[in-house]
């Protein structure tokens, strides 16, 4: 098939908005899908509140290999009232799955630091559930840029 | 990995009921299973999928990790020290290697 001039930058505008939509990261996504499912089996069908939890990040992370990550928990952290566990997670990666903090009366402190790895620009959501049932959420946008020049 | 030396940081005294901090970084190069070779191939993944802190035997704090952490995975937790003991740390690999480190600490 003989192409046109007009047929072939036609189609090629068609291929780089087609390209543009695949770095779109947004609730569309397959990963985020996947990514609100493992929430749904960590709280056992339970959709999680706002408050109590709070997830430190970054906004901008100039190098997607190592970034720092800090999670909080407001609690007594009494053998009566205490967070369980605290599940991390990350849409845009090619597995959501992060890590799962297991917390106990003798933390003392439900909070934990750690590094991780993010491929592209994306949300990262902590969700804590509590002894008695009850789960919280906190999510933040962090920006990734994968060539280190801070933009 | 063979050359996995765990690193703890550890408060060597504490009063009765204080809330202290415990940092740990073990070496490992927490290959995730998505990055490929030069030739394309992928490389397997071989990471450290679990980590646990102990206190004179009793369960404070542990870990499941999956491939999105960090290379030399870096911890850092609390406890609450009621009394004199040892913490035990332990770290399991993928390839079922598994790696301790104890540390003491005095309660005053």
């Amino acid at each position: 098939m003989e192409l046109t001039r007009r047929q072939a930058l036609a189609l090629s505008a068609g291929a780089v908005a087609f390209a543009g939509l695949g770095f779109v990261p947004g609730p569309a996504s397959a990963d985020a899908a996947a990514a609100e499912k493992r929430l749904m089996d960590f709280t056992g069908g339970k959709a999680p509140q706002e408050g109590r939890i709070t997830l430190t990040a970054p906004e901008i992370a100039e190098n997607g290999n190592t970034v720092p990550i800090s999670v909080s928990v407001d609690s007594e952290m009494t053998p009566d009232s205490y967070v369980e566990a605290v599940m991390l997670v990350a849409d845009g990666n090619p597995n959501p799955a992060v890590a799962t903090f297991n917390f106990t009366p003798s933390s003392g402190v439900a909070a934990a630091t750690t590094r991780m790895r993010l491929a592209q620009t994306q949300n990262v959501i902590a969700v804590a559930r509590m002894n008695d049932g009850s789960a919280y959420i906190d999510r933040k946008q962090v920006k990734v840029t994968i060539g280190g020049c801070g933009g | 990995m063979a050359n996995s030396k765990p690193r703890v940081k550890v408060p060597k005294s504490a009063e009765a009921g204080e809330v202290i901090t415990i940092k740990t970084l073990i070496n490992h190069t927490m290959e995730s299973g998505q990055r490929k070779d030069k030739q394309g191939n992928p490389i397997p993944r071989s990471i450290i999928n679990s980590f646990s802190c102990e206190f004179n035997g009793q369960p404070v704090f542990s870990c499941d990790i999956e491939p999105a952490i960090s290379a030399n995975p870096y911890f850092e937790f609390n406890a609450k020290v009621v009394e004199s003991g040892t913490f035990k740390f332990t770290w399991v690999d993928d390839d079922g290697s598994v790696y301790t480190h104890e540390a003491p600490i005095t309660v005053k």
